[in-house]
């Protein structure tokens, strides 16, 4: 069955706070800044808010945020677990509640003092006893207990099944600074790096280096969603959700799927881009840019893959071909990426896709932009989104 | 400390990033041949132009100089200091600040200094000092600690930058003391932190209970016989209940693998490889991969594992090379 959604809920303000090291101000504070700037940009104030939706991870509470904001009276207030996989699933949850009625505007935030605060490179630690500290707890003893180690078990494999090489991660990575480079929001605004650079830089855990990471960011993204009857009303053009989904495929586990008969793949996003092509009627022919989710360079390669720009073990010509660049086939993460914008949990991402579908890139390519793609982050329950001009 | 402790401290020390240190001062001496032949005897400097009038005065030059390196002895205080104590500073203060947090050690990791011009006889060099930046909190070989820099600015009378010095020193909490402060309840205090351990819940414990007798087990339905790694409390296959368990022979080959560097977490021992191993049994298990360099681990490595004790509190399976 696929689900009928098409169209059915638009994105008519997005807003991001200051990104920084240290923003100095609570996630809360960070939370209403981005959600008051996107207002700001739909034309809508915040009684009009009636839903929510951010991560599980997320620590300012919906009643808090109303509260900070002046919102009134809510009907709806949806939440999505998996870290980064999440970023989409609030386009999911949104969706669902103005496809459905159950809300009319709904407000997607996620804010976090990723650099400041908690940071997630410190890894797992067991101190609670859940299925999911249980989890951890077959990795923790041996060292296994960060992000960049779980994605390097992964990496390993995909290089020595595909025989892809650095030269392809680099290139993730590169265009992801140049395009940061050039976009005076993002935290690497100004500071490129050669291949020389990219080579020096320390390993983190084998094979991935610093800049086949991302940052750790300080700062808030906001998108406003509601019905396309209201959206043709408001400030911006309306950016409509032809398609989007969530899954969590058999034998996942959170980030260490390891247990798969070939674990060197995400299944999880092939299922997503399946369902959400489905729902919007599009292939992968449509899309004419993207943002895809780049906690880690190699993590990009597999999502081309995954959403079918490219064949299984292709991504890597794909990519050294151009494709990501902005007179490329698909010119992908625009405002630099969480690799070099920041990241801020792939919800920067929904904006600047949002800002892809409506023309405004800080580096817009040159052809039209009917059609972009967003997705979630991989190794978890993950999702993506087909965003297209509502009135094509 | 918890994480609002730490985060309360780290509020504290890092406002001192910025604060003067000292205003700028001048030397109480000028730039004289005496203190000049003294420091260039001490450190063993026989270079003519710092010791020669003559020589130095045919020189290109055509005076005498002060060796650089020196630009920091100017303003030092000796016997006053020692006999009556340094006045209060935001230096000592931060020492103070990390010193009552249980951050008792104190090692100078470098000094870097940087010359812009030179001062010769009868010059005054004045120095100002502040607090430039303090780290993250960071695991090195000493400790849990932060660096923290001094800058100290040198000019001369006519107010021309001479030069600048960093001074980097690490505040660490020695070992000893590292474990009594991240011990949260009345245990005796561990001499050496010890690797993160699984918590024990009712799916897990049987398995990490056997591993501290130096078995790994692997789960296997009653009704279907299906193995299943990591334990679960209902067979996926059949949703049978029912389970016992076989000891894995820990006959194993690699099927990825990672080599950890950054960051390096207290407790485990660098260098440290985790691999995903296919056990003959048929499961998949994470574990270390130890007994060879880290370079000649490799996909389809053939290993051999046993159950080892790696500190005072952890039993792990390590896996050699068969
Ligand atoms: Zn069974």
């Amino acid at each position: 069955m696929v689900a009928n959604i098409k169209d059915k809920a638009v994105i008519v303000g997005v807003g991001n706070t200051e990104f920084s090291k240290n923003s100095g101000v609570s996630e809360l504070s960070l939370a209403v800044q981005a959600i008051k700037t996107a207002l700001d940009d739909a034309g809508l104030t915040p009684a009009d808010v009636d839903g929510m939706a951010t991560f599980t991870m997320d620590t300012s509470d919906e009643i808090e945020v109303a509260r900070a904001l002046g919102v009134g009276n809510m009907s709806f207030y949806g939440r999505a677990h998996y870290g980064g996989g999440a970023a989409t699933s609030t386009l999911h949850q949104a969706t669902m509640a103005v496809a459905t009625g159950m809300a009319e505007t709904v407000v997607c935030y996620r804010a976090l003092n990723g650099r400041s605060g908690h940071r997630f490179s410190g890894g797992v630690s067991g101190d609670i006893t859940t299925a999911d500290a249980i989890h951890w707890g077959w990795y923790m003893p041996y060292g296994l207990l960060t992000p960049a180690s779980w994605v390097g078990m992964f990496t390993q494999r995909w290089m020595h099944n595909t025989g892809i090489g650095k030269d392809a991660l680099y290139e993730v990575a590169k265009s992801a600074r140049d395009y940061g480079a050039n976009n005076p929001a993002a935290f690497f605004h100004g500071q490129t790096f050669d291949r020389a650079e990219y080579d020096a830089q320390r390993m983190i855990s084998t094979p991935l280096q610093l800049f086949d990471c991302c940052q750790e960011s300080d700062g808030g993204s906001a998108v406003i969603v509601t019905t396309p009857e209201r959206a043709r009303d408001l400030k911006q053009p309306g950016v409509a959700i032809r398609g989007v989904a969530q899954c969590a495929a058999k034998d996942q586990e959170q980030m260490t799927s390891f247990y798969r008969d070939e674990f060197a793949a995400i299944p999880e996003m092939e299922i997503a881009a399946s369902d959400a092509y489905a729902q919007s009627g599009l292939t992968a022919a449509d899309i004419d840019a993207a943002v895809i989710y780049d906690a880690f360079s190699p993590i990009v390669l597999w999502q081309l893959e995954a959403w079918g720009f490219c064949g299984a073990g292709e991504s890597g010509d794909f990519v050294k071909d151009g494709a990501l660049r902005r007179d490329g086939r698909l010119p992908t993460n625009t405002h630099g990426g969480q690799l070099s914008e920041a990241y801020i949990h792939g919800v920067n991402g929904i904006v600047e896709a949002t800002r892809l579908v409506r023309g405004t890139s800080v580096n817009q390519p040159d052809k039209t932009v009917n059609h972009a793609l967003v997705t979630s982050g991989v190794g978890i329950p993950t999702g993506g989104a087909v965003l297209g001009k509502l009135d094509l | 400390m918890n994480e609002e402790q730490q985060q309360a401290f780290e509020d504290l020390i890092y406002s001192y990033v910025g604060k003067v240190v000292c205003q700028r001062m001048p030397a109480k001496d000028a730039v004289n041949e005496p203190m000049i032949r003294h420091w260039a005897e001490a450190i063993g400097d026989n270079n003519p132009a710092y010791s020669d009038p003559q020589w130095a005065a045919d020189s290109q030059r055509g005076k005498m100089i002060a060796p650089p390196a020196m630009m920091y002895s100017w303003g030092q205080e000796g016997f006053p200091v020692v006999a009556q104590g340094r006045t209060p500073d935001a230096q000592s203060e931060l020492v103070e600040r990390f010193n009552e947090n249980g951050f008792f050690g104190t090692l100078g990791t470098n000094v870097k200094q940087e010359y812009f011009k030179e001062v010769g006889i009868g010059d005054t060099v004045y120095m100002e000092m502040v607090v430039d930046n303090i780290s993250e909190q960071k695991a090195t070989g000493r400790g849990i600690g932060y660096f923290f820099e001094t800058l100290a600015t040198f000019s001369d009378q006519h107010g021309d930058p001479i030069g600048t010095q960093r001074f980097r020193v690490l505040k660490f909490i020695p070992p000893a003391e590292q474990a009594a402060a991240s011990s949260s309840d009345n245990d005796e205090a561990l001499e050496v932190p010890t690797r993160i351990a699984s918590p024990r819940g009712h799916d897990n414990k049987w398995w990490w209970d056997a591993c501290d007798e130096g078995k790994v087990l692997i789960q296997r339905c009653k009704n279907c016989q299906t193995l299943r790694h990591p334990p679960r409390p209902m067979c996926g296959e059949c949703q049978s209940m029912e389970w016992d368990s076989i000891e894995s022979t820990l006959a194993g080959e690699v099927l990825s693998f990672t080599e950890l560097h950054h960051p390096k977490i207290p407790g485990y021992q660098y260098p440290l490889v985790c691999a995903v191993i296919k056990l003959a049994e048929g499961t998949n298990l994470v574990a270390n991969v130890v007994g060879c360099e880290p370079e000649a681990v490799h996909i389809g490595m053939q290993l051999q594992g046993k159950v080892e004790q790696i500190d005072a509190k952890t039993m792990l399976p390590q896996f050699y090379p068969a």
